[in-house]
């Protein structure tokens, strides 16, 4: 009783700990098992990076699990400027720079849009505003197949098919149900004491938001800035049946690289090129993991 | 006087996205919608001829073959997603040295695109130079795998690189749910002797159950859309071996101008997905809402 209370004490309860002098092999099992898992997580990113940095002999005779004897960055060269994607042969960097293109305003402007319909739709309720939250919400979830028919028809209609603009606009548009929720979900937790002491004060609609609401929200506009360049940066869909040859982004690009039958296939360039397009992603993941890990688990339960 | 103002500005500054939502949610729904009930291939027709292009969906022996690999696959990625993200994160609840550090090696698939992901293990599960190749280069002379060239087992394939890849996720999820757990109530049935299985059994998963339902429901949208893993690390093959309605819904109606077909499987798609999402969302937010009044 006195030895549960012990283990207890700094707040809370963890049964290996609590099981630990039973059963001290236990919890070298449980590093075991989570040791397992690492490798069975970290192995496709070890075999990606050392293949890629092989070179052809060392490819073709080593064992995929080898170390690259000397790092071969001409590999990562080829990839990004040299190798040949469908009929052009400039590598992965023009399709790069579409993505960063197009990622980056609809990102800037998503989440901008997001912030401020978030607050009107959290701070001042009018007839309606339920039901539009609602619409909302539901338009996160659609399978994009359902609307993306009458979408490649209305961008070619408009002139905009396999632009960078439709593009955008598309990724603006359809991320908008996510971040106005994003925003809206934390605004409606801001104590509406705030907003009415600043309306007393003679502060405006604006300048509320723009003083006051904004700059609280900042962990929320991080959360939303990495989910929203997550979400554009990998997507496939509307890319691909959107843009086509040099109008491309690094997904498509990436994908029909893979697809190509050449003579002889180089892997290692293929390895090479899906990193430079995991790249960008997995850098914000690394520097951001806490507001990206945020925007995951908001992203699923929206509520 | 000025909450009236508010009221007035911030529906008029939700009105663009109002409208935007309309027409190109809503409205394009009901595009595609119309679509499915007439004759058009290459370009739209209008005119409506019923049940026609549903008829001849059901017809096809591919789209048939989509929809068993859809429930194979959505079962295996669902109840192994479920499990690996279940399994791990009480795993990382007890007080791991290192749980920093292995939540981001199990979450960082999540940050790659399927695309990616589809082309690494395209490579690792090709028999001639990926993961056979290097078992044998070991010394494991008589190691086989060969699913993803079998049109029987590819599909098996495509749900290894996709638990890899959403596990984390499942995890997020669970460990965040975790964490939440009434800490007053689990120390109480320590004290009165429970073991940790009881404990487990009777008191944490039961109180983290919206977690269940939220990992559930995500993972079967993920599985319902699935696009990209396919198209990456088999592309529908060999022959249709791997299709999936996503695949197949892109194949309809971009590669065979067959709009009216392509618009019946988004149809399908889209209350696939309806039958899952509405009740959710009533659920989550009934309580929402008399919280918020």
């Amino acid at each position: 009783m006195a030895e549960a209370a012990l283990e207890l004490r700094d707040g809370r309860w963890a049964p290996a700990i609590a099981a630990q002098r039973k059963l001290r092999i236990g919890r070298v099992l449980l590093y075991a098992v989570l040791t397992l898992f690492a490798l069975y997580y970290l192995a496709p990113l070890y075999v990606m990076i050392a293949t890629s940095l092989k070179s052809a002999e060392e490819l073709r005779e080593a064992s995929i699990f080898a170390l690259p004897h000397a790092a071969q960055l001409d590999t990562w060269r080829h990839a990004w400027s040299e190798v040949c994607i469908s009929v052009s042969c400039g590598g992965m960097r023009p399709y790069f720079v579409n993505s960063l293109v197009v990622v980056v305003p609809a990102v800037l402007i998503s989440t901008l849009i997001g912030a401020i319909n978030g607050y009107a739709l959290a701070a001042w309720r009018f007839p309606g505003s339920n039901l539009l939250f609602g619409l909302l919400l539901f338009s996160c979830f659609i399978p994009f197949q359902a609307i993306i028919l009458p979408l490649a028809q209305l961008l070619g209609a408009l002139g905009l098919a396999s632009t960078g603009t439709g593009l955008a606009l598309t990724y603006i548009v359809y991320g908008l149900g996510f971040t106005t929720l994003f925003f809206r979900n934390f605004y409606v937790t801001v104590p509406r004491e705030l907003v009415r002491a600043a309306t007393i004060d003679g502060a405006g609609f604006f300048a509320i938001f723009w003083h006051i609401m904004l700059p609280l929200s900042l962990p929320t506009i991080v959360v939303t800035l990495i989910w929203q360049f997550t979400q554009i940066w990998n997507d496939f869909l509307f890319a691909v049946t959107l843009t086509n040859g040099a109008g491309q982004t690094a997904t498509v690009a990436l994908g029909n690289l893979v697809k190509t039958s050449q003579a002889t296939k180089r892997y290692d360039v293929e390895m090479a090129a899906a990193i430079i397009t995991g790249l960008p992603t997995l850098l914000v993941f690394l520097l951001a993991g806490k507001y990206f890990v945020r925007g995951l688990t908001a992203g699923a339960v929206k509520g | 006087m000025r909450a009236a103002l508010g009221r007035h500005l911030s529906a008029l500054i939700l009105a663009p996205t109002a409208a935007a939502t309309l027409v190109f949610v809503y409205g394009f729904i009901a595009w595609t919608a119309y679509m499915s009930f007439t004759g058009s291939r290459m370009m739209p027709v209008y005119e409506l001829i019923g049940f026609d292009a549903y008829t001849r969906l059901w017809e096809m022996e591919r789209w048939n073959v989509s929809i068993v690999n859809l429930l194979i696959f959505g079962s295996l990625f669902v109840g192994l997603g479920l499990v690996t993200g279940l399994m791990l994160a009480i795993l990382l609840d007890q007080r791991i040295r290192a749980e920093g550090l292995l939540r981001t090696v199990y979450l960082y698939p999540m940050a790659l695109s399927f695309i990616v992901t589809g082309t690494v293990w395209k490579w690792l599960l090709n028999p001639g130079i990926g993961l056979e190749r290097g078992m044998h280069q070991l010394g494991w002379e008589s190691f086989r795998f060969g699913w993803i060239v079998d049109p029987d087992l590819a599909i098996y394939t495509i749900v290894i690189a996709g638990v890899w890849q959403s596990s984390g996720l499942v995890l997020a999820i669970f460990l965040a749910a975790l964490r939440g757990v009434d800490q007053d109530v689990v120390k109480a049935a320590f004290m009165d002797g429970a073991s940790t299985l009881q404990i487990y059994w009777g008191i944490v998963l039961p109180s983290i159950r919206p977690a269940f339902f939220s990992a559930v429901i995500v993972l079967t949208h993920l599985a319902v859309k699935s696009f990209d893993l396919v198209v990456a690390m088999t592309n529908g093959g060999p022959g249709y071996a791997t299709d999936l309605p996503a695949i197949f819904m892109y194949s309809m109606s971009f590669q065979r101008n067959n709009i009216a077909v392509g618009s019946a499987t988004a149809m399908m798609m889209l209350c696939t997905v309806m039958a899952i999402i509405v009740p959710y969302l009533y659920s989550e937010l009934r309580p929402a809402r008399s919280a918020h009044g």
